[in-house]
């Protein structure tokens, strides 16, 4: 099977990416380095392609009914404009994927779904759709992702909307360098920034201004390799490697985003009574090594469970990572990695969110 | 610079008096990307030729290093465990990893040129 292209494709292709497969997509996974990409977005500005994230439209009187039950989180907190961040689950409380819900009105809603994930989801979502009428759009929509300190002033160059007045985790549609744009203040990188929903035929000129209004910034064009290095900085989960069916959102620590009160939802009866055995915690390793996602964690010796996300961490300049570890394990407590055949590693729990901007 | 010799496997062989001077080569360091840390043998290890003798982690993977002749670690280059990144910015100079001291000099003459090298290299394909 050919690789999925997203319509900036070409575009990779001549800036000079190292493209690679990524749930089934080619995608760039650096321009010129993953440290230096990596820096540019916590010092300035980067630009991500994200096309390939899907979109999936929920509309009709059943529509927020059906988001309220598929999700943990709870949209009847939602105003028109509002981002919702949550996970949705099977029925044993693994998890199906996490996503975005937009909201437009009561009867209209985005759900922004993970690349990989966008089949199974689409199809989950159909099976359990009360009535709600769901139209995946990934295909016809572009996605950029504009992040850093200097993200606000690159994208008011480019727009007459008052990018004040759009706060964190909302929305709203205007034109970006003449396009029509939704455009969201949000993002995977624990810095400012904004996520930029575009017709997928317009996606080359948004990213080709939004570079060159960038340009007295520093802005660079920055490939999944420094998004996963400053989403794991900042804490946040990856579907695949922190977040599977088999991984609970009260395990990897999406608690905050489980709302038990006022509403049911697929899966609310085993998050409250399944006895939690393990917890996703972040470590830091006691010797310059690099840990990876599935290296076996050992806690006293014995083998407990594994690495569910690793990396050398560019901005603290350590090996970090998240490990499954026992849920009575202290902050601070011991654990060792075994990061290959004969080699264990010494590691220190600690908080998962490692890096915090400052405001 | 005295004459390189080069393997397969990207590493690079040069001979410094009595020993062998090994390091990765610059087509090896790009395609691995940023290098944050290694590895390395420790003095005294005996190598055989093509042993892994080194193991360098990048962003995204961890690779092997393999020994180009073989023979006993001498030195090793501890500045780059501290220093990883020096293999990225001068993989022939700042990078190099060990100096061995060679037990079959004529295992030299199995290795390529540094012209040959570049032969080979494009007939990789770009990458």
């Amino acid at each position: 099977m050919s690789l999925k292209k997203t319509p900036l494709n070409a575009a990779h292709y001549r800036l000079g990416a190292k493209m690679v497969e990524f749930g089934g997509w080619d995608m760039p996974v650096q321009y010129t380095g993953i440290i230096e990409e990596h820096n540019a977005v916590r010092n300035a500005v980067g630009l991500f392609d994200v096309s390939h994230m899907g979109e999936v439209y929920v509309t009709g009187p059943n529509a927020k009914k059906f988001i309220e039950n598929l999700i943990t989180n709870d949209v009847n907190k939602l105003v028109p404009g509002q981002i919702l961040y949550s996970p949705m689950c099977y029925e044993h409380a693994g998890i199906v994927d996490d996503l975005l819900v937009y909201k437009f009105s009561d009867d209209h809603f985005l759900i922004v779904v993970n690349a990989s994930n966008i089949d199974k989801d689409f199809a989950w979502m159909q099976k359990n759709s009360q009535g709600a009428e769901l139209v995946n759009h990934s295909s016809d929509v572009g996605e950029v992702a504009l992040q850093g300190p200097k993200a606000h002033s690159v994208l008011q160059k480019l727009t007459k909307f008052d990018l004040n007045s759009l706060k964190t985790f909302y929305f709203a549609e205007f034109e970006v360098a003449g396009v029509k744009c939704l455009v969201s203040r949000t993002g995977y990188t624990g810095e400012d920034g904004f996520e930029i929903y575009v017709q997928a035929i317009e996606t080359e000129n948004i990213w080709n201004a939004i570079l060159e209004a960038g340009q007295e910034f520093g802005i660079k064009p920055c490939g999944l390799g420094c998004r996963d290095s400053l989403r794991l900085e900042a804490g946040l989960m990856l579907y695949g490697n922190d977040m599977t069916e088999n991984v609970t959102p009260l395990e990897a620590p999406l608690k905050w985003t489980i709302k038990f009160d006022g509403h049911e939802f697929i899966g609310k009866k085993v998050l409250l009574e399944k006895p939690l055995t393990r917890k996703l915690v972040g470590f830091e390793l006691q010797e310059r090594a690099v840990s990876r996602h599935g290296n076996e964690v050992y806690i006293n010796g014995q083998k407990f469970d594994y690495v569910a996300s690793g990396i050398f961490s560019p901005t603290l300049q350590k090996p970090i990572g998240f490990a499954f570890v026992p849920v009575d394990l202290p902050m601070g407590g011991e654990i060792e990695i075994k990061i290959r055949e004969g080699k264990m590693v010494k590691a220190k729990t600690c908080s998962h969110r490692f890096y915090k901007r400052k405001l | 610079m005295t004459t390189m010799k080069f393997t397969k496997d990207h590493e690079w062989v040069r001979m410094d008096g009595d020993l062998a001077v090994i390091g990765i080569s610059d087509y090896a360091q790009k395609a691995l990307g940023d290098l944050v840390s290694l590895e390395l043998p420790k003095v005294g290890r005996v190598l055989k030729q093509h042993d892994s003798f080194s193991i360098v982690d990048s962003m995204k993977a961890s690779s092997d290093v393999y020994a180009p002749i073989s023979g006993e670690v001498v030195t090793v280059n501890s500045d780059l465990n501290n220093n990883p990144q020096w293999i990225n910015e001068s993989p022939y100079e700042k990078g190099w990893m060990v100096k061995i001291k060679p037990a079959n000099a004529a295992e030299l003459d199995t290795l390529m040129s540094e012209d040959d090298y570049k032969k080979y290299l494009s007939g990789l394909g770009s990458h």
